[in-house]
Parts: structure tokens; sequence; C-alpha cells
């Protein structure tokens, strides 16, 4: 994995973790916690531009529709997530969150192959 | 007080129909990039990939609204596909054709469980909301 993703991945686990008190403790999300989601969105972002640039030099072997399909849908997750929570106030509404945060890591050990095979 | 009604959207559901949109949204890109790139290298198979796609969009859109007959017959089809094709697919077989190939193992055997649960849950509202209206 690269130096972004192994970073990403970590603010995904602390916020996961910060969504799991959230959800035990009964309590919704605050703006800090909607302000590190988009931190990592914007990691995301970077990940794109990173990503595509890449895709630039050395690519042998890369299934490259889809590592851009993965770069670019990576982007939809937290934004739908983040919508469709906040129409339930509820822990529920908040699993939803928790649910986003946790495929992202997933989508990078995913990118990680695809840009190995 | 409408609100109170059970809905397949309120609570688990929640959580449910975002699971859904996951598999929609992965199903379809999925099949959209083989159909897009290599569509001739096995067309009935990456087909039937795009057609998980359509049921996982169907199935979304309808426990999103409570349209619970559709939700059904969707959820149904989900799990007759991930069954038959899980059954018939090797492992290997052309990149696993589909989100469904080999019970799902490629997506942690997610779209093996879902449908069990979506049934469940389909359930488990038809009953909160006959036992709410006695």
């Amino acid at each position: 994995m690269t130096a972004l993703q192994i970073a990403l991945t970590a603010v995904a686990v602390v916020i996961g973790l910060w969504l799991v008190v959230l959800i035990v403790a009964g309590r919704e999300p605050n703006d800090w916690l909607y302000g590190a989601l988009g931190l990592l969105e914007l990691g995301l972002i970077a990940q794109l531009v990173i990503g595509l640039v890449r895709l630039g030099g050395d690519h042998e072997g890369v299934n490259v529709a889809a590592y851009v399909g993965y770069l670019v849908g990576s982007l939809v997750i937290l934004p739908a997530a983040f919508l469709w929570s906040v129409g339930e106030r509820s822990r529920a509404g908040t699993g939803v969150l928790l649910v986003a945060v946790a495929v992202i890591p997933v989508l990078f050990l995913r990118l990680h192959q695809l840009w190995t095979a | 007080m409408s609100e109170q009604r059970p809905s397949t959207r309120r609570g688990l559901g929640r959580i449910l129909v975002f699971v859904y949109g996951l598999f929609a949204l992965s199903a379809t890109a999925r099949a959209l990039v083989q159909l897009g790139t290599q569509a001739s290298k096995a067309p009935v198979a990456y087909s039937l990939s795009l057609f998980s796609g359509i049921v996982y969009i169907v199935a979304t859109w309808a426990l999103a609204t409570d349209r619970r007959r559709i939700a059904l017959v969707t959820i149904c089809v989900e799990l007759a596909g991930v069954l038959v094709i899980g059954t018939l697919s090797h492992p290997d077989d052309i990149d696993r054709a589909s989100v469904w190939s080999d019970y799902g193992n490629g997506y942690g055997f997610v779209p093996l469980v879902l449908p069990f649960f979506g049934l469940w849950w389909l359930w488990h509202i038809g009953r909160a909301t006959r036992s709410g209206s006695e």
C-alpha cells in the first residue's frame, strides 16, 4: 500500500472507533466527526489524483479500467453515507457511517491488489 | 403519527439499504468495466454480472422506499442468483465474473449473507406492521 493509503487507513480506524463510541453512548455525530469524514474524503480525492499520475508511468499488467473505477467509485461512498445517515438521527443512522468508513480500507486493499497484479 | 409506522428504511433497515447500495455500486461498476473493456471475452458471464448489478439497484430502491413486494421479489432473485452462480462457478473462472461467483468469496461472502438478512428484515417489518395495525 502507498503511504497515503496507510495514513488514510489510520484515519478511517480512528473515525471508526469514534463512531463505535457514539453508537454505544447513543449520541449523535458532531461537527468534529463530520470534519474528520471530510478530511478522509479529501484524502481519497488526493489518492485519485496520485493514482491517475501513477498511470502515466509504467503500469504493465494493471487492469486500468478497474483501477480507475475503484479510484473514482471510492469518492461516492462517504458523501452517500453522510446524506443517508442524516435522514435518520439514530444509532442506525450513525451505523451507516461506520459501515462506510469500514469499506474504505477494503477499497485500498483492492487498489493495491490491482496495482501489483 | 405516520412517522412511527414501521418501514423497511428505518432502524436496522437504514444500514441494510446502505449495504445494498454499496453492492449496487460495486456490482454495476464491475459489470460496466467488464463490458466496456473486454465484452467479447465472456459476453454471457458479463451480462449476468450486469444483471446482478440491476438486481441490487432495484432492491436498494425498493428497501429505501418501503416497497416491500418488489423488495421481496428482488431479494429472492438475488438469493437464487448467488446460490446458482455460486454453485456453477469455479473459483478461478474468467477473473470471477460477478459478485455472486464462488458465493461472493471475493466480497467476504457478504453477497451470500445479505439476501438472508434482507428476507429476515422484510419478515420482521411485516410482523411489526401487522401487530401495530391490530
